[in-house]
């Protein structure tokens, strides 16, 4: 009589694992009373029940990634109480992968409205529409601090960051690196390159060469200033140090993506005086950079540099989409902010991805 | 040529790996993996051109006799020492390696990680000015945060933790998650110039 | 004067901070640590797990951080050996190996744990998402062998541990990337597994917003998250000693913003009048 009522207490299903490769079945189970250790076990249709996993009292659902699609699995669960062994009923499933994430749906309408919206302001763009980008700052200063390192007759230096070409803001970074660079070279200045990626100091070589090549001043580009220093985080951060403080560059750029090193790297170069421009989309060193360099581009203002120093409207019209996809998250954000005032959920289960 | 073949590959590969985010099933489930590994085994030999130019420059600077020379000297004993004890005999506990790992290694990472403190003084001492009135709304939370979050703060006021744990979770957070925002859709218009080849400076073409 | 004293040169600055925190290690207060809300969640998430449930820890920091990362990472390692847990690690940086199987090994001696039996130390492998991604589903591709070469089947506690399936929680002790972004990003939101972070203190504040939206069950930032931890477990540790020494750092850098302030105000007034 304990027991019919035990397993009464004891729900247990079993379902295809939804939106993945396949090869997977979901068990969920619950217990309204507490057991002592419990065993998920499995068979297939001509099998025998063999021991899949061990389950604890904390446990909801168990995952068996080790199914073969299109064969039905049967599962029971055998759990030990005080009253005894218990065993749930038998229940099967038959796993297979799916063509499209359905947790990921509201992520492909935002995908398709934010990239529609930039591909449609690139198209009016090239049709010819005049955009406005308003002045930043941090951008318009990178010339003077070009000129400024050249009036003092001393080099410029230029750090991308501690990460790889896999990070967008190393390839942000080498995009201002080239418009600073054919600036320098027009100014006949030399730029120092340190780089912690071995990947990066090739393609800021590449991006350096071709800068003096535009300015018409191949003959004073040295390779040399592009290097390697180490993988090593604080390593790195001791080499451009060392190379501020014995160098004394007039001007100092940080561009790319950076962590704890930032503030080491950045009241170094104010020591020495130089006029210094940071940029980077990691939200906590942006206090860092505010604090000790001269002026900071904040994440979007960063990514928004090229198009901005090259004035290329096509550039220009994804920066307008940009801010168009933006009005739709704040708008979203108003209202529901507003509705879960109201405890009304629904923009939140719509917009949840799962 | 030279440019339009990266420009393909970076259009098909940029298009494939957002597909990919959509569609669990094989062969595109792999795919993410897949590329990540091409990326790091590209890398990899990479390394080698990164270790090549470490070891010209330095070398080049010995021969030339250039000021600080002696560092190089440290520096390729420290590269060499550091890969033959390596090789030889392992990095397990109480390896050479491990005896270099934790007596030269440690000790210099900790101290370059502990100069933050020094740095965030000066730091501290040099921007937070009372200015205008949002200048001073930064200097109050600042210092609320900075004494709230140790154990004194307690000391000085038992509300003053609770005060820099709600400007964290909610001030701190707000402004946290507004730049996170703006950065993903920069993130999103920024890729999509890139894959769709209007940004291609860093290919080296204007 | 008043120039001289708003321009006051940075060694000085650095002198004093460094003669405070000296002072501090030499001549504890005791200060008593208030426990946050953040870190008590990654204690209690440990605190239900039942005897022998597994656990992962990650080790993505170095030796640089060590100072904020290594209290916490002993803190929570003695934990979950009280509570009968067991400990498989790695580390998406190269030197974090090294560094948590030196406090797997303290804390071993300490509960009597034996490697391969009660903790298993999988290494190092180059590609941080690759690596999170590769182990979600087969743990044997990426580590067929352990941090010092043992073959993993000949561990075992590995034997049946194929994947992050079994293991009910995941620590990552993170310094920046690879870390406890892409722990989130694999781990949590593809795999549905729980994840809590030790974090140095400077990135701390960008992660409350993963902390709300529960893609972590907890958060211990710095060494006052470690301090936090030592008091929570009640075995004070390097991070509980260390503590008077940041409250005294704190408490000087705040002075000195209040003493620039003065300065700046009366300069400000003498310029005006």
């Amino acid at each position: 009589m304990i027991l019919l009522f035990l397993i009464a207490s004891f729900s247990i299903s079993a379902y295809d694992t939804p939106n993945d490769a396949g090869s997977s079945i979901t068990l969920k189970f619950s217990s309204s009373l507490p057991f002592i250790s419990g065993e998920v076990m499995r068979k297939n249709s001509d099998g025998e029940f063999e021991r899949m996993a061990s389950i604890c009292s904390s446990d909801s659902s168990w995952m068996d990634n080790f199914t073969v699609d299109g064969v039905e699995y049967f599962y029971k669960i055998v759990l030990t109480t005080e009253e005894g062994i218990v065993t749930s009923e038998t229940v099967s499933a038959v796993s297979s992968p799916q063509w499209f994430h359905k947790g990921r749906t509201i992520m492909l309408v935002m995908v398709i409205l934010v990239c529609g919206f930039i591909l449609f302001f690139i198209r009016e763009a090239r049709g010819g529409k005049e955009l406005y980008v308003r002045p930043i700052a941090g951008i318009e200063a990178l010339d003077e601090a070009v000129g400024r390192a050249t009036e003092l007759g001393r080099p410029i230096m230029f750090i991308t960051g501690i990460m790889d070409m896999d990070d967008l803001q190393t390839i942000a970074g080498i995009t201002i690196l080239r418009r600073v660079a054919k600036k320098a070279a027009e100014y006949e200045a030399q730029v120092l390159v340190p780089t912690s990626r071995s990947l990066v100091m090739t393609a800021a070589q590449e991006t350096v060469k071709e800068a003096y090549y535009d300015a018409g001043r191949p003959d004073i580009f040295n390779p040399d200033n592009i290097f390697y220093l180490t993988d090593d985080q604080f390593g790195f951060a001791a080499g451009c140090d060392g190379i501020m403080v014995r160098e004394k560059p007039g001007a100092i750029f940080f561009m790319g993506s950076f962590y704890a090193e930032s503030l080491i790297l950045a009241e170094t170069g104010h020591s020495t005086g130089a006029i210094q421009i940071a940029g980077t989309a990691m939200p906590s060193q942006l206090p860092f950079f505010v604090t000790a360099c001269d002026y900071t581009l904040i994440g979007e203002e960063f990514f928004a540099a090229s198009a901005y120093l090259s004035r290329d409207p096509l550039q220009l019209g994804s920066l307008k989409g940009q801010d168009w996809g933006k009005l739709i998250f704040f708008a979203l954000i108003v209202v529901g902010t507003v509705l879960m005032t109201f405890g009304i959920t629904v923009i939140r289960n719509i917009l949840m991805v799962r | 040529m030279k440019r339009q073949i990266p420009l393909l590959i970076t259009f098909i590969v940029g298009i494939v790996m957002v597909v990919q985010y959509f569609i669990p099933r094989q062969p595109f489930a792999g795919l993410f993996d897949t590329f990540n590994q091409w990326f790091l085994i590209i890398a990899v030999f990479a390394l080698i051109l990164g270790l090549m130019n470490l070891v010209r420059l330095h070398v080049q600077k010995l021969r030339r006799m250039k000021g600080g020379w002696g560092y190089s000297i440290i520096l390729l004993c420290g590269l060499v020492g550091t890969i033959f004890t390596g090789a030889l005999w392992g990095i397990g506990t109480g390896s050479p390696f491990n005896y270099v790992f934790v007596n030269i290694q440690q000790p210099m990472g900790a101290t370059m990680f502990a100069l933050l403190a020094f740095f965030i003084a000066s730091a501290s001492f040099r921007a937070f000015r009372a200015r205008n009135l949002d200048a001073t709304l930064l200097l109050v939370a600042a210092v609320l945060v900075m004494i709230g979050r140790v154990t004194i703060g307690a000391l000085i006021w038992n509300k003053l933790p609770h005060i820099a744990e709600w400007i964290m979770s909610y001030p701190n957070m707000a402004g946290q998650r507004a730049i996170m925002i703006g950065i993903a859709l920069g993130t999103v218009s920024y890729s999509l110039r890139v894959i769709l080849g209007i940004e291609r400076t860093y290919l080296g073409g204007e | 004067m008043l120039d001289k004293l708003l321009k006051i040169d940075r060694r000085i600055i650095f002198s004093i901070i460094g003669i405070v925190v000296i002072i501090a290690i030499l001549f504890p207060m005791g200060l008593v640590v208030h426990v946050s809300e953040p870190v008590e969640k990654i204690y209690r998430e440990i605190e239900s797990l039942s005897p022998d449930s597994y656990v992962f820890l990650s080790f993505d920091y170095d030796p640089a951080s060590m100072a904020e990362l290594d209290p916490l990472a002993l803190a929570v390692i003695r934990h979950c050996f009280r509570k009968d847990l067991k400990i498989v690690s790695l580390g998406l940086w190269p030197q974090g190996v090294l560094l948590g199987q030196a406090n797997l090994e303290i804390a071993a001696e300490e509960y009597g744990k034996e490697y391969g039996i009660d903790f298993a130390n999988l290494g190092y492998k180059t590609g941080g998402i690759v690596v999170i991604s590769g182990i979600s589903t087969n743990l044997r591709d990426i580590f067929p062998q352990d941090y010092i070469g043992n073959n993993v089947d000949s561990l075992p506690m590995l034997d049946g541990i194929n994947n992050l399936d079994p293991f009910k929680l995941i620590i990552t002790f993170s310094a920046g990337d690879p870390g406890v972004r892409h722990w989130v990003m694999i781990a949590q939101a593809r795999y549905g597994k729980k994840i809590g972070l030790g974090s140095t203190a400077v990135q701390a504040p960008a992660f409350y917003p993963y902390l709300q939206a529960n893609q972590l069950v907890g958060l211990a930032g710095g060494m006052k998250g470690a301090a936090e931890y030592e008091q929570l477990i009640k075995i004070p540790g390097l991070a509980t000693a260390g503590m008077d020494a940041q409250s005294l750092a704190h408490l000087v850098i705040v002075l000195f913003i209040i003493f620039g302030n003065v300065i700046f105000l009366l300069k400000k007034r003498s310029s005006s009048s």
